[in-house]
């Protein structure tokens, strides 16, 4: 364990977030079993007062989780100058087991946190809370993957030792650092990944906009929304990143973020995430357009969230290329 | 615009407030509820007044069936139908007059320049015009009352509901109110008010008082 | 869009206007939440600049450091073995240095003295910095090692056999100046006499405040230390990615030898001062925790007023939702308000006052503290800490009584006076 401002810091956001859904997640499986929107009784109005808590809640463990994903990357920036090998927060978080499946839960938290808030937005439009089931799963699914996450990141930084220097060797772990943890993430091919990621997003594009206007092909815009999230962060390993540093061997994900590349990672990860949680809420709100309260709502739900995913994904897309074609690093 | 209301059994957990209530007020005419006090006339005017929902039994407003809607929903339709004044002015302090007469509109996001003007001019209609910045603390009791009407028609609601309006009023100020509540009958609101105030529902403007006795229907007058 | 836009711009101004109408409760909450932040901010903001401090001198010092160990302890180095290290390859030049501790009873501090290396005119400072890590026991002490940057120079010139140049901290301590006479007891008790040649700058009084810079025949008289060896070795490597390479032959070749590299240095400095300014948050974390219950109770203890308020604002068709949200705001005032005022006034505080009011607990225990100007350094990460330490708190503790609040019958509003 390193005592370490930030690391209390990301300790506390994570018992936070999972206290939060724990506590949300008993009120909804109350929701679950005693809800009758019929009855005019008085537990039942205490059920409805508590859905305000609930959304309360989510919104606020959403937008807490996405701050504890930057704050676990800054993190583990700060400490790699503690481990052999560590360049930035990629040989961090490589230290230990723990490291990488901990972020990968930590942006699954958000995506999920995200589309609760759209499947919530909807159900609140209704007049008979159509959704509150299915919303209340998506709840209870949500809170495993919470605890999950903060007790994996309980165990990443516990298990996290700093190769100091002690009274009796001072070398002893620079002879093993030749073997020592690499800071690169294996990268894919540059080429043929550049391909991919710029004919993916001319697809993603072109279906966006037939389904803005024709209406057609939502779940393939949806799925696409998903797809291209994967693709676009392995682009961003693959070869962004070498054109923002301008080094044609530094493929890190991590450093963007930091002051050093003027916080450029944001301006590439929001709308990147804003993206895929507004793509994919297209795909969790099809299936019930054909309920009667929502008919009047989800179709205009879905063609803004359709808008902003373009949008945001559009963002992200002009980012990359002022960033390709302002770098000096010709490939 | 008909207003039905079918109630048959008050709240268990304390007392019945109401007992099997059907009653079914009409549109653009002055209804008065009356009885002792503890009847149940403010309990039944919430529960009219969609800002309570009824233990058992249906409310509809119109023809639209309102009993089992959320409270969003409610209140959506609350700020959109009714205007309340209470028995007291209930003006928040520390605001100006003008600001407690736009407060209901707040939720809607409407224009700000529109509101403010709209607010205006109501005030102005009740002679409140050279008020409107002055805080509500600074106003008498005829005054509050009249930036509290103000300000329940400020979302133009169709029904106008007050409680014990004139409680706190003095003959001349009540006679005034009346004369208010005239002006709204002859812009097509419905009105319903409760009063044991014989100046009330003596008055000529009310069309029907309803009488209430231990959560009952008692008979018409 | 738009709607929505205004409709905050509405609860906004409701909830400015209400902030201020109840100023008195709201002013207390507001300066224990600033002062909450002022406090960790200060702690925080002192520890991450300093170790940035340390770690920029730290970047110009030797690559590798080679020290005699017997029997675990330090010792003095053989001049003859500097050859063997020479023959290893990637190693560029290789230099004994000649440094060590004096502790003065009369003022009750340590010294730092050192000989200016042959090589090079530039000073190779001791670091200040072993005070200021302080306490960490002999051997960590080895981490301190002096750098060759040359932050300063000195005139080799004028630095003859009998003066000495001696840091501010020093030059305050004991009230001298340049010209002035000092007297030293060498090894042996005698007394050794040293003119004071020049001071350093102060500028580099981070990391020059405790030295006394002296010739190699006075250091070897002083401390009674033979000709035939030096306190260390330092060794500077041509590519960097060689160090560890290099450290593993230097143990092959002295295995009697113990090489520290850049990296381990800056590793264990940075290990130090997380650990301390880790502790100073557990330490505060009470302080933090009490703040939260605080706010609870304020958030929870609505007045009457309050709540009539809100039934007020129900009744006249404001649903929960828009409580919630007025709410919210008002929590962000608040917290916004408490999270800039107490992160400019640590800054402030930090790196213009230079941290008057935590400076013992985190420099560590030192007679001769350096006086020194941090540069101001602060940078998104700490302030997403800090807004996570003080911010998320006390939104967390807030939430609920807030949704109690906003949940208030509307009909309260006309239940205040019976019917």
């Amino acid at each position: 364990m390193i005592l370490h401002p930030a690391v209390i810091a990301n300790v506390v956001a994570s018992l936070i977030v999972s206290g939060a859904l724990v506590y949300a997640a008993v009120y909804g499986i109350q929701i679950l079993r005693r809800w009758d929107l019929q009855s005019g009784d008085e537990y039942q109005l205490v059920l409805e007062r508590r859905t305000y808590l609930i959304s309360t809640i989510l919104t606020f463990a959403c937008g807490l989780e996405l701050m504890s994903l930057f704050l676990y990357v800054f993190t583990a920036n700060n400490l790699c100058p503690l481990f052999v090998g560590a360049m930035c927060a990629a040989g961090t978080l490589n230290v230990n087991p723990y490291g990488y499946p901990t972020l990968v839960l930590k942006i699954i938290g958000f995506i999920l946190a995200g589309l609760w808030l759209i499947l919530n937005h909807a159900d609140n439009q209704a007049y008979d809370y159509p959704l509150i089931k299915k919303k209340y799963l998506l709840l209870a699914l949500l809170v495993p993957f919470s605890v999950l996450e903060t007790s994996l990141q309980g165990a990443f930084f516990l298990n996290l030792k700093a190769n100091v220097i002690t009274s009796c060797c001072g070398s002893l772990f620079s002879t093993e650092q030749v073997k020592g943890v690499g800071s690169e993430l294996a990268a894919l091919p540059i080429v043929p990944m550049m391909w991919t990621f710029y004919c993916g997003m001319g697809c993603l594009m072109a279906s966006g906009i037939h389904f803005y206007r024709k209406g057609k092909g939502g779940y393939v815009y949806s799925t696409m929304t998903f797809v291209m999230f994967g693709v676009s962060i392995a682009s961003i390993i693959s070869f962004i990143s070498i054109y923002i540093y301008e080094l044609p061997t530094h493929h890190c994900p991590f450093c963007i973020v930091m002051e050093e590349y003027g916080y450029i990672g944001y301006a590439l990860y929001i709308p990147l995430f804003g993206a895929v949680v507004t793509g994919m809420g297209i795909g969790v709100l099809m299936p019930f357009q054909d309920i009667t309260s929502l008919r009047g709502v989800i179709p205009g739900l879905i063609r803004k969230l359709t808008l902003t995913s373009l949008t945001l994904y559009a963002a992200f897309m002009a980012i990359v290329l002022y960033k390709i074609a302002t770098s000096t690093l010709v490939l | 615009m008909n207003v039905r209301k079918v109630f048959n059994s008050g709240k268990p957990s304390e007392f019945s407030a109401l007992n099997g209530i059907d009653l079914r007020i009409s549109a653009n005419q002055v209804t008065v509820l009356v009885g002792p006090s503890g009847c149940g006339k403010t309990t039944l005017l919430t529960i009219i007044g969609c800002m309570a929902r009824p233990s058992a039994g249906r409310v509809r407003l119109g023809d639209r069936e309102i009993t089992s809607l959320p409270e969003r929903f409610l209140t959506e339709i609350r700020r959109s139908t009714f205007g309340f004044i209470f028995q007291q002015p209930n003006l928040i302090k520390g605001l100006s007059a003008l600001e407690n007469v736009m407060l209901p509109a707040y939720p809607l996001g409407g224009r700000r320049a529109l509101l403010k003007d709209k607010a205006i001019r109501s005030l102005d209609a009740l002679g409140l015009a050279e008020k409107a910045l002055s805080k509500v603390e600074w106003l008498s009791g005829g005054e509050a009352q009249r930036v509290a009407i103000v300000r329940a028609l400020i979302n133009d609601p169709s029904v106008v509901i007050a409680d014990e309006p004139t409680a706190h009023l003095d003959r001349t100020l009540s006679h005034r109110f009346l004369e208010i509540v005239e002006r709204f009958k002859a812009e097509g609101k419905t009105v319903l008010i409760t009063s044991h105030d014989p100046l009330v529902y003596e008055s000529r403007v009310v069309d029907r008082v309803v009488k209430l006795r231990d959560g009952r229907l008692e008979a018409e007058a | 869009m738009r709607a929505w836009i205004e409709k905050q711009r509405y609860l906004m101004d409701f909830t400015l206007s209400s902030l201020l109408r109840r100023k008195v409760k709201n002013l207390s909450l507001l300066l224990l939440y600033t002062l909450i932040v002022f406090i960790l901010a200060s702690a925080m903001f002192f520890t991450d600049s300093i170790k940035k401090e340390a770690s920029l001198i730290l970047h110009g010092s030797p690559e590798i450091i080679v020290q005699k160990v017997r029997a675990g302890r330090h010792e003095l180095f053989p001049i003859r073995q500097i050859d063997r290290l020479k023959t290893i390859r990637g190693v560029a030049s290789v230099e004994g240095r000649l440094w060590g501790y004096y502790f003065d009873p009369d003022v009750g501090a340590n010294y730092t003295f050192l000989v200016p290396t042959a090589g090079s005119a530039s000073v190779t400072p001791h670091n200040a910095s072993t005070d200021v890590v302080g306490g960490e026991g002999d051997e960590s002490a080895g981490a301190a090692v002096p750098s060759t940057e040359p932050l300063y120079r000195v005139n080799l010139d004028t630095l003859k056999s009998g003066t000495a140049v001696i840091g501010h901290g020093m030059a305050r301590l004991r009230h001298a100046g340049t010209g002035d006479v000092m007297a030293f007891r060498a090894f042996d008790g005698t007394s050794m006499n040293f003119r004071i040649a020049d001071t350093f700058s102060s500028k580099s009084e981070l990391v020059s405040a405790d030295l006394i810079v002296v010739t190699e025949v006075d250091f070897r008289r002083l401390f009674g230390i033979p000709v035939d060896v030096v306190t260390d070795v330092v060794l500077s490597v041509n590519n960097p990615r060689e160090i560890s390479t290099v450290a593993t032959k230097v143990a092959k070749v002295l295995p009697d030898a113990r090489p520290i590299t850049r990296d381990e240095v800056l590793r264990t400095y940075d290990s130090i001062f997380n650990w301390r300014g880790g502790m100073m948050l557990v330490l505060l974390s009470a302080a933090v925790l009490a703040f939260v219950i605080f706010a609870w109770d304020k958030a929870s203890g609505l007045s009457a007023g309050e709540k009539w308020e809100i039934g007020v604002l129900k009744a006249i068709g404001w649903e929960t939702a828009d409580i919630i949200q007025m709410k919210f705001w008002e929590g962000a005032v608040v917290s916004l308000t408490a999270f800039f005022t107490g992160a400019i006034v640590a800054y402030l505080h930090v790196f213009l006052l230079s941290s008057v009011v935590f400076e013992p607990a985190l420099k560590g225990w030192s007679t001769l503290y350096p006086q020194f100007q941090l540069t101001p350094f602060v940078n998104a990460a700490e302030l997403t800490t800090l807004f996570v330490l003080t911010v998320v708190p006390y939104t967390t503790a807030t939430i609920v009584p807030i949704w109690r609040a906003a949940t208030l019958d509307p009909d309260t509003a006309m239940r205040r006076v019976g019917e």
